[in-house]
């Protein structure tokens, strides 16, 4: 009988009645206590644009700062504050949680065709985690700051402390422990909770990246975790193993920092990379270029990363030897990095392209990651860092990774499923106006700095000499850019959630299990589970129904 | 909590057996997940752990001497007894699984209830004697540590060993008392008959973590009491 009445309710689904996961209860309580994957997947949006925007401002204060040689707002000392903040908040409560935290709390059970995470519950425990973990890095900054630099490298953040260290390391400690869980239980669920036929190799690459990254939170983030458990106990007790006065080598925490926060930054990449292998088969109507080799370039990525922290240690006077394969292995890690850039250009080739917000997205992401990476090389090589480290090269370097890369995709997924997360459309025009302001703000921003750092300007410094000031005084008017760019899209994304046109259930249209429910899911996520039959990015076989080649529905309001 | 509660669509199965989770599609599905999710948990704590015993690797290695005298000053009695309780709570705690997988619900409270006291055991004594001692022997860092001229040369680095002993020591106490709480609840929950031959998941996947807590011991034991070479020097004459 309920079969009956569920199927006739299926026939004729009313848009504006539809119980989906937005309106299936409301109230605070629901939110905050909600156990659905896509519920947490917006409250962890919400938190981290939050931090995105607080990291955010701390740039744009360093920037204003830096238009005069001698620096116009502050003290050396706030200045050392600031870049500590700025560099806290955006690599551990924006970057490391960005994609997989919010995107990919959304779309992994969606992807993999199950009702939920495998542990709804722990992974709600994730969320309150990394807010604890926030309000303890927030209280850190705002009671008077951190000086430390975002590495922490002892004695500064030990003996020779005198910021509110211990508030930020613990705030770090326990955000470790949400990236932990979110991994654990992507890892569960990818491995036990596929729906039929979806075998390995059919899996969407974007299940392959966030797999990859998961299994770097659970090998790394414990890592980090110790240790700053030990710089801890060492601040507290002024007693450590890192302390030289009992033979302690603070060189041993540069190791153990750099152990997991190299792998880190394949943490933050490494999903946008995800994101990358959906977006452009979607957008050039084709099967990805080589799958098996995108997918497995992303465990590559996972394994070497762990073994090349060294290359952050090449001028402390580690052993030339352990430089020298750290180097070697350094230049391996290129080559998966290498294999997807290539493979993403050939599924282009010969593509029908339509250039799209979240296309103009992933577009910028190849070119500025390739940027990104090739400037790695030039650090990767023992001669050149010599004279390349500690200076404004490595800063435009991992901006181009983190902000070039990582944003850019992050920017770009979020456009692409925000359809499927509110059932609305956001203005097309903006959209791709905001991509190309973002786009030039940002090589506006990181691109003089590129050059200031091959003439010898050292980072972290509130002043310079006079005759950098012109690339300094560019690189700020891009950073003004760049913060508009990165306003616009909070508007019109705030917008479309109520005024926006109401997508279909597969607006571009794409492939993939996430497109064959309605938009927004119910919270069930499909009505029934679904069976795969066909491999993933089957887009030369795809059959387009007319209603759906177009963004269907009306506007509200 | 709403939508936890929240009826399932038609289509999947209408009648759930206790315990069973929404988002599985049946109990061998959610069992599996289970034990893989603290397998994983595991392998976050070996590196958790592992970090710390990479570094006491280094440091040995480079203050072998230092450490051996460190050695020598822990109670190696303490530490052998507490051993074996710990080896006996790992008896108990699969005693326990396996009356809950027959079904046995008087006898899973009395082993859950044994697990619980020999973990309440090894902690009295370490709290309550071991440590309490070293702190009147004025060996613990931090807290008015006292280099002994009879050290000599390998003196100044002892106190390296004693921030191991306790840091390494204290973050296995810490598990164990993780590991107390989450044996109170099972206990509460196997009183209330919670526990079926087919649904005994909870006791399983707790008793993987309670085994790897042992054997955190079993490699503490030796690498911090043991080091000092007293057997070997009174053995070799």
């Amino acid at each position: 009988m309920s079969t009956v009445v569920a199927d006739l309710h299926h026939e004729a689904p009313s848009e504006a009645s539809r119980v989906h996961y937005l309106n299936a209860s409301y109230g605070i309580k629901s939110w905050l206590l909600t156990t659905d994957h896509k519920r947490i997947a917006l409250l962890y949006l919400a938190s981290i644009t939050l931090m995105f925007f607080v990291g955010g401002t701390a740039a744009v204060l360093m920037r204003i700062h830096l238009i005069q040689p001698q620096g116009s707002l502050f003290e050396p000392g706030t200045f050392n504050k600031l870049f500590s903040a700025h560099g806290i908040v955006m690599v551990f409560f924006f970057l490391v949680p960005s994609i997989p935290a919010t995107l990919g709390n959304f779309l992994v059970p969606m992807m993999v065709g199950a009702r939920d995470l495998a542990f709804p519950r722990i992974n709600l425990l994730s969320w309150y985690l990394y807010i604890t973990g926030a309000a303890f890095a927030l209280y850190a900054i705002l009671s008077g700051g951190v000086d430390t630099g975002w590495t922490f490298y002892t004695p500064y953040s030990s003996t020779y402390a005198n910021t509110h260290v211990i508030a930020a390391a613990l705030g770090i400690f326990i955000s470790g422990f949400s990236s932990i869980l979110t991994g654990l239980n992507f890892i569960v669920t990818i491995h036990k909770m596929r729906a039929p036929g979806l075998t390995w190799f059919r899996m969407p690459l974007f299940l392959w990246s966030m797999y990859a990254t998961s299994i770097i939170f659970i090998l790394g983030t414990p890592v980090i975790a110790i240790t700053l458990f030990l710089l801890g106990l060492e601040h507290i007790l002024h007693v450590g193993i890192f302390d030289p006065r009992i033979g302690g080598d603070p060189l041993l925490f540069q190791h153990l920092f750099w152990f997991y926060s190299h792998p880190a930054v394949y943490i933050m990449i490494l999903p946008g990379m995800g994101v990358v292998s959906e977006l452009i088969p979607a957008f050039s109507r084709k099967r990805i270029f080589g799958y098996g080799f995108v997918a497995f370039s992303s465990m590559a990525i996972a394994v070497i990363s762990f073994l090349v922290w060294g290359h952050h240690m090449f001028v402390t006077g580690q052993s030339i030897y352990a430089g020298l394969i750290f180097s070697v292995l350094s230049f391996l890690v290129a080559i998966p990095s290498a294999i997807k850039v290539f493979n993403w250009t050939a599924t282009l080739y010969k593509g029908s392209i339509s250039y799209q917000a979240p296309m103009l997205y992933a577009l910028g992401f190849i070119g500025l990651f390739t940027m990104g990476g090739l400037t790695g090389l030039f650090l990767a090589s023992l001669a050149t860092d010599v004279h390349l480290n500690g200076t404004y090269f490595i800063v435009a370097h991992f901006h181009y990774i983190m902000v070039g890369g990582a944003v850019m995709a992050y920017l770009g997924g979020l456009h692409f499923w925000w359809p499927k997360i509110t059932g609305r459309m956001y203005p097309d025009g903006w959209a791709r106006f905001a991509a190309l302001v973002i786009f030039v703000g940002f090589n506006l921003t990181f691109f003089p700095q590129f050059m200031l750092g091959y003439l010898g300007m050292p980072r972290r410094y509130a002043v310079y000499p006079e005759e950098f000031q012109v690339l300094n005084v560019m690189s700020s008017a891009g950073a003004s850019i760049l913060g508009i760019g990165y306003l616009i899209p909070l508007i019109y994304l705030f917008w479309s959630m109520r005024y926006g046109p109401v997508a279909g259930p597969n607006p571009w249209p794409a492939k993939g299990l996430e497109w064959e429910t309605p938009s927004p899911p119910p919270t069930e996520n499909f009505e029934h589970t679904p069976i795969v039959t066909e491999e993933a990015y089957d887009y030369a076989n795809m059959h387009i129904p007319p209603s759906e080649s177009q963004v269907s529905g009306e506007t509200h309001g | 909590m709403a939508d936890a509660a929240a009826p399932h669509p038609s289509g999947h199965a209408a009648a759930h057996p206790p315990g069973f989770a929404h988002q599985f599609e049946d109990m061998g599905q959610q069992h599996e997940a289970g034990s893989l999710g603290m397998w994983v948990f595991l392998v976050t704590e070996i590196m958790f752990f592992g970090g710390l015993f990479a570094t006491y690797t280094i440091y040995r290695a480079l203050y072998l001497p230092s450490f051996e005298i460190g050695s020598r000053l822990l109670n190696v009695k303490f530490g052998a007894v507490n051993t074996v309780i710990l080896i006996g709570s790992s008896l108990t705690m699969a005693l326990a699984i396996h009356a809950a997988q027959t079904g046995k619900r008087q006898a899973t409270v009395v082993y859950l209830i044994l697990t619980m006291i020999l973990g309440a055991a090894f902690l009295f004594l370490k709290f309550n004697f071991e440590w309490t001692a070293d702190y009147h022997e004025h060996v613990v860092p931090g807290f008015g540590f006292f280099v002994r001229p009879e050290w000599g040369a390998a003196g100044p680095h002892v106190p390296m060993f004693f921030c191991f002993y306790f840091f390494m020591t204290g973050l296995h106490a810490l598990h164990m008392i993780i590991g107390f709480s989450i044996l109170g609840v099972l206990t509460w929950m196997a009183h209330r008959g919670r526990f079926t031959p087919e649904y005994y998941a909870p006791l399983e996947i707790s008793g993987l973590y309670w085994h790897f807590v042992d054997i955190v011991w079993i490699f503490l034991f030796p690498l911090l009491y043991l080091i000092g070479g007293r057997y070997a020097l009174r053995g070799g004459g």
